[in-house]
């Protein structure tokens, strides 16, 4: 049975393509206004002639604007890219990612009402109400994902538990005691429950769980399926980076065929990682962003390095924000294996098709000579053991035919016993590449 | 027909005492006991006196494992018995998947456990042969 469809501003969110790209335009101006009081902006723009808001005169006027990267943010830290007078920001994120350098997004408080309320449209499209009870499980601090979406719940008139993620027993009594119906979380925080809550003495039928959240690391259709099959709920999925504030970019509605992207805040383009030209709807690309409604830190058509393509034809919930499908990998995720390209997720896709085998998994790359080694390791499913030796081989040989058909490469796999693999409360880190050391 | 648990375990050190620990705090006698390595992993093979608990007792400590039914079959201690009933096998066609044994003292002899895809059937042709094939009721009782 579907949910009621429901509108924080029906308005807004219904917009026809003609008033969007107006609005847009206006919105852009503002933007490039902004971003050329930023050292660094200035210089960028000066370079391809755009001096004022008023060299753009179209839509099309974006694409001479050259792209921003995550190296332009790290080579502009501290303050290359503040637009505002310090006085006027209220926050900022940072972030020090894996080079150590970190990033900094300001936030005046206009920024900040204006992301909470894409937050609060995201979450009513979901259909939560201020009758909800919304545990926040996701990190709270410099994660934006903690924070985002405790301002917007809050916002909505839902009671907000700010939780934070660990102590499941906690959590668990947390979600009985106050008859939580939401939850914010990532994935794999969410299995972990589903593998604790008996042996904490909690059932699932004592909770009152409706719907969930899951997000900040990349998860399957699969994933899904099984979350939602075992506490009984919705899943839905969301996007969001710090960069371009934190949750809220894009966000399933009821109909959970893909997340729209709130086109009057941001501008969406898609790109060919190699070339970089733009892409039309419906080819894989990575996906580009330029903020409409932040002052403190604009970012001009930014790569996110997400790879996802945008889903065509009208979603029944009436929206006309087009909708991006579930991120199929970033393009600096991808693992070169013996000259070809592999996602992580297409291998996690495989692994939760196979019944037999557990929900943890660990990609293991290493050097045998000059060759490229992968090992696949996976967890026995304990309930779907009949105790033979030849049904374990047979498993084995299964999961290697499989994700030849799916990668091109033939991995080595390994079975481990239940519960043995690294499981994380948080991102999960599912990776181990031996090669670089070599 | 004997029962053995069959348990899935990682090769890597302490597993064994795990199992061990697991069926000594369920009161749980184990008579036998044999490994089948296959590189990562490996199968722990038991025979124990309450198969059905030792299971559940496994399982909550989340061990994958499974009750196969397999042949205990009775040896006289002399030379070449072993070899006398193993080449019986090919005989029928039929393939051992493994074996391994024990002595038991109060049968003055030992006992041989041995996998075979249809137990039942060659339960039947060793009886024939004049071989004592085990009820997993005497087994517990030796
Ligand atoms: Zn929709």
């Amino acid at each position: 049975m579907k949910e009621k469809i429901a509108f924080r501003d029906a308005q807004k969110e219904c917009i026809d393509g003609q008033a969007l790209r107006k609005y847009q335009l206006e919105r852009l101006k503002e933007t490039v206004g902004h971003a050329l009081r930023t050292p660094f902006y200035q210089h960028r723009l000066n370079k391809v002639g755009i001096r004022s808001s008023d060299d753009i005169r179209s839509l099309k006027d974006l694409e001479r604007i050259p792209f921003t990267t995550k190296d332009d943010l790290r080579e502009s830290y501290p303050r290359g890219l503040l637009a505002t007078d310090m006085k006027k920001v209220v926050r900022v994120h940072t972030s020090s990612g894996t080079t150590g350098i970190p990033t900094v997004i300001y936030h005046t408080q206009e920024d900040l009402d204006n992301w909470t309320e894409l937050v609060v449209r995201s979450i009513v499209a979901c259909g939560v109400t201020s009758d909800d009870v919304f545990q926040n499980m996701m990190t709270y601090g410099m994660f934006t994902g903690g924070l985002g979406l405790h301002y917007g719940a809050e916002r909505l008139g839902a009671l907000v538990i700010p939780s934070g993620s660990g102590n499941t027993k906690r959590q668990l009594q947390l979600m009985k005691d106050f008859r939580t119906t939401v939850v914010h979380a990532t994935p794999s925080y969410m299995f972990h429950f589903s593998s604790k809550i008996g042996e904490l003495g909690f059932t699932v039928e004592e909770l009152n769980l409706k719907k969930a959240f899951l997000g900040a690391e990349p998860y399957s259709e699969n994933t899904r399926k099984k979350i939602e099959e075992f506490f009984k709920i919705d899943v839905y999925n969301s996007y969001g980076l710090s960069e371009m504030n934190g949750p809220g970019v894009a966000f399933e509605c009821i109909y959970k065929t893909g997340m729209h992207l709130w086109e009057d805040a941001y501008i969406l383009e898609m790109i060919d990682p190699e070339t970089k030209k733009n892409l039309g709807d419906d080819t894989q690309g990575e996906l580009v962003l330029t903020t409409l409604c932040r002052q403190a830190t604009p970012l001009l058509r930014y790569r996110t390095r997400d790879l996802t393509t945008v889903v065509k034809g009208n979603c029944p919930c009436g929206r006309t924000h087009r909708r991006i499908s579930r991120i199929a990998g970033r393009t600096d995720d991808m693992l070169i294996i013996s000259g070809v390209n592999v996602f992580p997720s297409q291998i996690e896709q495989v692994i939760m098709k196979i019944p037999e085998v557990g929900n943890n998994y660990q990609i293991y790359l290493a050097k045998e000579g000059a060759l490229d080694k992968l090992t696949v390791k996976v967890e026995l499913y304990s309930k779907l053991f009949s105790g033979d030796l030849q049904d374990l081989e047979r498993l084995k040989r299964k999961i290697q035919d499989e994700l030849r058909a799916s990668i091109v490469i033939t991995p080595m796999v390994e079975l481990h016993e239940p519960g043995s693999l690294p499981e994380f409360e948080l991102k999960a880190k599912r990776v181990v590449d031996e090669r670089i050391k070599i | 027909m004997a029962k053995q648990i069959n348990i899935f375990v990682d090769n890597r050190a302490g597993r064994i005492q795990k199992i061990a620990e697991s069926m000594s705090l369920a009161n749980i006698n184990i008579r036998a006991l044999a490994i089948q390595d296959r590189g990562e992993f490996g199968l722990v093979k038991l025979i124990v006196n309450k198969p059905d608990k030792a299971v559940l007792a496994l399982q909550e400590k989340g061990f994958a494992c499974g009750i196969k039914d397999v042949l205990a079959v009775v040896m006289e201690d002399k030379p070449g018995g072993l070899y006398q009933l193993l080449k019986t096998f090919p005989e029928e066609g039929v393939n051992i998947l493994d074996a391994y044994g024990f002595a038991a003292e109060t049968i003055k002899g030992s006992v041989f456990f041995i996998e075979v895809k249809d137990p039942a059937q060659m339960t039947a042709f060793l009886q024939g042969k004049g071989y004592k094939v085990l009820t997993d009721q005497e087994i517990y009782e030796l």
